[in-house]
């Protein structure tokens, strides 16, 4: 992974900037030393490492502002991390910049139940949210598979989704309002208990950022009362199109399920071998349909469901009878990349969103892949929202292996961009996908985006070398272009 | 004479904004027209009108996705989704009649241009969080495009969040993809009456923190509940709360009946049908209640929605209006009675409302209200100095030289 050629100037000047680091953080928020910073070398994509020049842990937002404001003054590149869980590389440290983790904002605010709404430093972790009001009925509804690890503010950078995204939204359509640091060490207040912008959409552009745009320090998100009922069912299909078309008619029947699972016979069966989930061997595919709401409106629900399945062909339909049985029929997918890590040495688990009718077509491509790559697929899919994630298997010690995965991985995106998709729907661009995007931007496109990187960050220094291919000097990037080599009229055409 | 640019595609619109933009010449991004009212005047010689940018490109109702140009009426778009059993679910207002425009003249681009959203943006969200993807012409005449067209989607910066409510500063639209729901077998509202506006606040804050599903909030003082056109609200003689629940009959009546339970004892009870609950949030979306008040000044509140009562108070103690609450007291509209001649009466209650507002958290527009003081107060939110330092550097990067509705939200931008 070829990152941006680390500046010598900066690496000589190493120990002066740990020290000026120090003038400003207590010494035990600043790490030099190799042992301490070994935990920040990588995050959840493994596969890449870099030890960053030095690692501060600031504990207030002043600290975080003072210590961007110095860097950009020093022309010292920073990359924030928040649990590290990232999949795509997003907290991949540079070897000359400073890692900033957020690992002390570990506070909740404020909680509000008539707002319905909680304010937490970004350390906190997904999973602490709902767990701080769900004594009062409620909880936080994006909930990645890393809930219990991730961050709140990585999910912000991420835009982080869950299998409840189709009924409930990403972390987007979650957030109310965020405290944030730009490079320059000016702090902007977006949003906060009230609903939409006031301006530009600042924070809508914020989150999803991958930690380009700026460091937040502080996120207010929208919590929701629990639903009365919920019900889940399994439902088996002797075919992947047949669970396909099931699909594509409970949701063409006016039902938004809360939670809509697909999972491929190589899938089920390394889950059932995994945890026991009860899940029937015999099927091609098996869906996992979650429903939710006043108890009234569930059982009518599902009896629409079960109604459906059966004219779609459903070899199999289950419908939980009790919370523990809708848990067991969850423990499966929910234990999914574990129970694949048991068959392979090694999976590469990818991330790529299609329009939901070509789901058929886009497996037997991946199929197809496969044999031409010769490494085996599992495939698990959000099928509600079209949002794939086949896991590639593979053994890192094995010679050439990776080269292959990546090179099959790439071809699954450029797939899933082809029939209409992108070329990632929850785990960012990243280090990982940062090459593909011309795939799916072109020049103009990726202009924009990059523009956007110069009002909050002229000098490019905050997570250089994620999200974009190429990196582009502003004052470049501001330029008017002329297109096809024609001088736009003198006057403006009539029509 | 203002010149009329009525470009036919996308391919002309590109190369209407690149001409303007290398000529310097400033256009006024036109839909429907229905929304020129809203906003610091714009003084442009060019208007760039979108009508015939119009049409559905593609419409899946079993993946739930629509994409339509632009300039496609909100009504060619409504009637499209209901033949498939869907619609926008974040009930875009027409704010036509309040702006003295005509009824039913939107556009689809200005409705995600301006982030307009109805009552049901409290439980499912607003404009800004279903467009997927979008084409579009920025001020330096480059047609880009950003999103997609499926539900999930983290492949770069989220453009589309920046476009939606920038109105047609940053960029023209010319294509929405955008995410649509199926419409509820239901609408049924239980009323309760006579509640007074921090009881009524109570109340809806109540119903949106039980299990109920409550799609809709509102609270109606008596004046405007006496202009509604339901004969139960219109009846009532005294302010009416409302709260509003969807779903198939059976769902219906349950929490109809739990909601009921909640309220007793509050004040007296009463339930509003299919038709009547679609007339009444239809309504109260478009603030119908105020569009007969010509005189007024109308000012819309996003605030801290618990504080709702108490930011009406403390306009009040300054200035007499009329007010009408949704989203559980978070959205606040306010009729203001003229106090005096001119923009300098306008002024003093801009300082009322925006102390009230700043002591609650939240936002002011003001949303009708004569050229003169829209051009000289300020019409949004004056912004903190990073966050209008950062607009500014926005707005450069989209449209250095301006072109592009200059001045419609901030001066300079």
């Amino acid at each position: 992974m070829r990152m941006p050629v680390p500046d010598p100037r900066v690496l000589a000047r190493r120990h002066e900037i740990a020290a000026k680091l120090r003038a400003i953080l207590p010494g035990d928020c600043v790490i030099t030393d190799s042992d301490g910073m070994r935990v920040y070398e990588t995050d959840a994509l493994t596969a890449y490492r870099q030890m960053p020049m030095v690692v501060v842990l600031p504990r207030t937002t002043a600290e975080v502002s003072a210590v961007l404001a110095l860097c950009r003054e020093e022309g010292v590149k920073v990359v924030p991390r928040g649990a590290g869980t990232s999949l795509s590389g997003g907290a991949l440290p540079l070897e000359d910049g400073v890692l900033l983790s957020l690992g002390k904002f570990n506070r909740i605010l404020d909680i509000d139940f008539d707002n319905r709404c909680v304010t937490a430093q970004p350390g906190v972790t997904n999973l602490a949210i709902t767990k701080a009001v769900e004594h009062a009925g409620f909880y936080y509804a994006p909930d990645p598979s890393s809930q219990i690890a991730c961050s709140i503010g990585g999910n912000v950078a991420e835009n982080s989704g869950g299998v409840h995204c189709l009924k409930y939204g990403l972390t987007t359509n979650n957030v109310l309002g965020l405290e944030v640091v730009l490079m320059n060490g000016e702090t902007v207040r977006m949003g906060g208990k009230h609903l939409d912008a006031e301006g530009y959409d600042l924070m809508g552009v914020m989150t999803g950022s991958e930690g380009l745009l700026g460091v937040i320090t502080e996120v207010t998100v929208r919590i929701l009362r629990a639903p009365e009922s919920v019900r889940a069912m399994l439902v088996g299909f002797s075919s992947v199109e047949a669970a396909g078309d099931c699909v594509a008619a409970v949701i063409a029947g006016g039902i938004i399920p809360a939670g809509l699972e697909m999972m491929d016979r190589a899938a089920v069966h390394a889950a059932e071998a995994f945890v026991h989930a009860g899940y029937p061997m015999d099927v091609e595919a098996l869906l996992i349909v979650e429903l939710d709401g006043p108890e009234a409106e569930v059982a009518d629900m599902t009896a629409r469901v079960r109604s459906v399945a059966g004219q779609s062909g459903a070899e199999l339909v289950r419908i939980s009878t009790s919370d523990a049985e809708r848990l067991r029929f969850w423990a499966g997918r929910k234990a999914a990349f574990p129970a694949v890590a048991r068959i392979a040495p090694d999976y590469y688990c990818m991330d790529g969103t299609i329009p939901r009718k070509r789901l058929s077509e886009v497996l037997r491509g991946i199929g197809e892949l496969s044999k031409r790559y010769g490494l085996g697929v599992v495939n698990v899919f959000h099928a509600g929202d079209g949002n794939l994630h086949p896991l590639i298997l593979y053994d890192a010690n094995r010679p050439g292996d990776l080269e292959r995965v990546e090179s099959f991985g790439a071809d699954i995106l450029k797939l899933c961009v082809a029939v209409g998709g992108v070329l990632t729907g929850e785990h960012g661009v990243g280090v990982e996908k940062r090459d593909l995007m011309p795939v799916m931007f072109n020049e103009v496109d990726l202009r924009v985006q990059q523009r956007i990187k110069c009002a909050f960050d002229p000098e490019s220094l905050l997570n250089p070398g994620k999200m974009f291919p190429e990196l582009h000097r502003c004052a470049e990037l501001g330029r008017m272009h002329v297109h096809g080599g024609r001088i736009p009229f003198p006057d403006i055409p009539r029509f | 004479m203002p010149q009329l640019l009525r470009p036919a595609d996308a391919g002309e619109l590109r190369e209407a904004v690149a001409s303007a933009a290398a000529a310097g010449v400033p256009l006024a991004v036109a839909g429907g027209n229905t929304k020129a009212a809203l906003g610091r005047p714009v003084a442009c010689d060019h208007v760039l009108d979108l009508s015939r940018l119009s049409g559905i490109a593609f419409y899946e109702p079993e993946e739930l996705v629509i994409s339509a140009a632009a300039g496609t009426p909100v009504s060619v778009v409504e009637e499209t989704l209901k033949a498939g059993g869907q619609e926008m679910c974040f009930e875009p207002a027409d704010y036509g009649p309040l702006l003295g425009a005509p009824a039913g003249g939107g556009t689809i681009g200005g409705v995600f241009a301006c982030n307009i959203s109805g009552p049901r943006r409290v439980k499912s969200g607003a404009a800004r969080d279903f467009l997927l993807g979008a084409k579009a012409v920025n001020g330096r005449g480059e047609a880009f495009k950003c999103g997609g067209r499926v539900m999930k989607n983290v492949t770069g910066y989220d453009v589309c969040k920046l476009l939606v409510g920038s109105f047609g500063t940053l960029a023209v639209m010319s294509e929405v993809t955008f995410k649509v729901l199926p419409l509820p077998s239901l609408i049924h509202t239980v009323l309760v009456l006579g509640l007074d506006d921090a009881a009524a606040v109570a109340a809806l804050t109540a119903a949106l923190k039980s299990p109920h599903e409550v799609y809709g909030t509102a609270h109606l003082p008596a004046a405007v509940a006496a202009r509604s056109a339901v004969p139960a609200v219109r009846t009532a003689g005294k302010a009416v709360t409302a709260v509003r629940v969807e779903g198939p009959e059976p769902s219906i009546r349950y929490c109809c009946g739990k909601l009921a339970e909640m309220f007793r004892g509050r004040g007296a009870l009463a339930e509003l049908g299919d038709a009547d609950s679609a007339a009444l949030w239809r309504e109260i979306r478009d603030v119908a209640a105020f569009v007969p008040l010509r005189d007024r000044v109308v000012w819309r509140l996003s605030v801290t929605p618990s504080k709702g009562a108490e930011v009406v108070r403390d306009i009040h103690n300054a200035c007499d209006s009329e007010v009408l609450y949704d989203w559980a007291g978070g959205l606040i509209w306010l009729a203001v009675a003229a106090g005096g001649e001119g923009p300098d009466a306008v002024a003093a209650q801009e300082r009322a409302i925006r102390h009230a507002v700043a002591k609650a958290g939240g936002h002011a527009l003001l949303m009708r209200a004569s050229e003169a003081a829209r051009a000289r107060l300020p019409v949004f939110q004056p912004q903190r100095a990073a966050a209008a330092a950062l607009t500014l550097r926005l707005k450069e990067s989209f449209d250095p030289n301006r072109i592009l509705n200059p001045g419609r939200m901030y001066e300079g931008v």
